[in-house]
């Protein structure tokens, strides 16, 4: 039984494995409907998230299969002082498969080792996204037909943007990266990232303050959100949230077939002008993780088909 | 210059971080022992510029390889008749569990307490241990 904890529990092989399926079912939906009939997930969401937990749903349910689960920690046991141990031990027994999403770091780690059932993390803090980082792989893999020889810069808030941290985790091991990181000094990527993962796999980068002057540079521009929720600070979160936004004067710089990506929801860093432009596929990318998710269920369920 | 008499049999704990010392007698509940113990703070060191030292008087039953997981620097001599008996060197356990606590504050185990504290080793060279629930470095 195999869990997805964090963006690097899957080989290259695994990971083209899921992508290649997730391509085989946006070609032929229709031959997937049935695969699940009979199996349940669980979505196990301590906090709020609209997008993930019902993109997992819409998964499982085009894959035939049924859902269950909480949407916030009021709805749930952990409101009495329940442990996720616990929690997930009852759990293993209702469900074939669970998504879990929790505020603090590592939680999804202590429910897998107690599962009985493959445990997928479906964020956990300001730590990991991995199924957004496949729904960011397969975006850029159906787009631009390569996950190698790219330069892929990063925007906004890459202190404590998760998906930032998870998608540079895995890019690292394609040929031919490069990164732009486009950020306010407060907001830099963590320094055992750019140590331990960027510098040690000799991947050529470059850190900037100003967007303008990279965007000619860039296949990928990836923008994030700068997120009350990882401020201890209200006055920090006020003096930072507006850093960085991308308007259509911006996109006048890029290359004509630069990728747009966000991991939504946008609040006011790329201006609503942008959506109409061809390169901007953030909604687009949102469909992709319903696609991603159901191979990835499938791979974790080891159903036939996949 | 302070001086502390040498050893006869004993373990001298040198290379501590200044200000470490503490932890160290802490951890190894030296309090508890009947026999002399010599904490010396903020050392000239050649090598690291201040050190801290502990001499322990006496035969010690103790893991001495976790004292490289508090702080990697750390050598440990072993001593008999007045002379060195020994140079360990510390090995660094791949795997600890409830030796060191996890701080980040963002982390699971710090809501959850029967949880229990785990770190592993994700960079021999430098001592590197991580929370694996976090991944947050015990020195950060």
């Amino acid at each position: 039984m195999k869990h997805l904890i964090s963006p690097l529990d899957l080989s290259v092989t695994e990971l083209d494995e899921i992508l290649t399926l997730a391509e085989e079912i946006i070609e032929e939906p229709k031959k997937y409907s049935n695969v699940c009939n009979g199996k349940k997930i669980a979505t196990l969401f301590y906090e709020p998230s609209t997008r993930t937990r019902l993109s997992f749903e819409a998964a499982m349910l085009n894959l035939g299969g049924s859902v269950l689960g909480f949407s916030s920690a009021d709805s749930s046991s952990a409101s009495k002082g329940e442990s996720v141990a616990d929690t997930i031990r009852v759990i293993s027994s209702y469900a074939d498969i669970c998504a879990m999403r929790h505020p603090k770091e590592g939680a999804p780690q202590v429910a897998a080792n107690y599962s009985s059932i493959p445990v997928i993390n479906a964020g956990d803090g300001g730590h990991n996204h991995p199924t957004q980082t496949l729904t960011d792989l397969l975006t850029i893999k159906n787009l631009k037909g390569r996950l190698d020889t790219l330069t892929v810069g990063f925007c906004g808030d890459l202190k404590f943007g998760r998906t930032v941290h998870s998608l540079i985790n895995a890019l690292v091991r394609y040929e031919n990266i490069n990164f732009v990181l486009i950020s306010p000094e407060e907001l830099k990527i963590p320094d055992y990232l750019r140590k331990e993962v960027i510098e040690e796999n000799h991947i050529p980068y470059k850190e900037v303050k100003v967007l303008d002057q990279v965007m000619p540079e860039l296949d990928i521009l990836y923008m994030t959100r700068v997120q009350k929720e990882r401020f201890f600070n209200e006055e920090d979160y006020i003096r930072l949230k507006d850093s960085f936004i991308l308007d259509g004067k911006k996109m006048e710089l890029a290359k004509e077939d630069m990728l747009v990506m966000h991991p939504l929801p946008r609040v006011n860093e790329i201006a609503t002008e942008v959506d109409k432009d061809k390169r901007a596929v953030y909604f687009k990318q949102a469909e992709y993780g319903v696609y991603v998710r159901m191979a990835l269920i499938m791979k974790l369920l080891e159903v036939a088909g996949c | 210059m302070l001086n502390i008499g040498g050893l006869t049999t004993g373990i001298v704990i040198d290379h501590i971080k200044a200000g470490g010392a503490m932890d160290i007698y802490s951890y190894l509940n030296l309090e508890k022992l009947d026999c002399s113990v010599a904490i010396i703070k903020n050392a000239k060191s050649n090598k690291m510029g201040k050190k801290d030292i502990i001499k322990i008087e006496g035969n010690l039953d103790i893991d001495l390889d976790m004292l490289g997981v508090l702080d990697h620097n750390i050598t440990v001599n072993v001593i008999d008749n007045g002379s060195i008996k020994e140079k360990k060197n510390l090995q660094l356990p791949e795997k600890v569990v409830n030796i060191i606590k996890c701080k980040n504050p963002r982390c699971i185990t710090s809501i959850e307490q029967e949880i229990p504290h785990t770190f592993k080793l994700t960079n021999k060279e430098k001592g590197i241990y991580r929370c694996i629930y976090c991944e947050q470095s015990f020195k950060e």
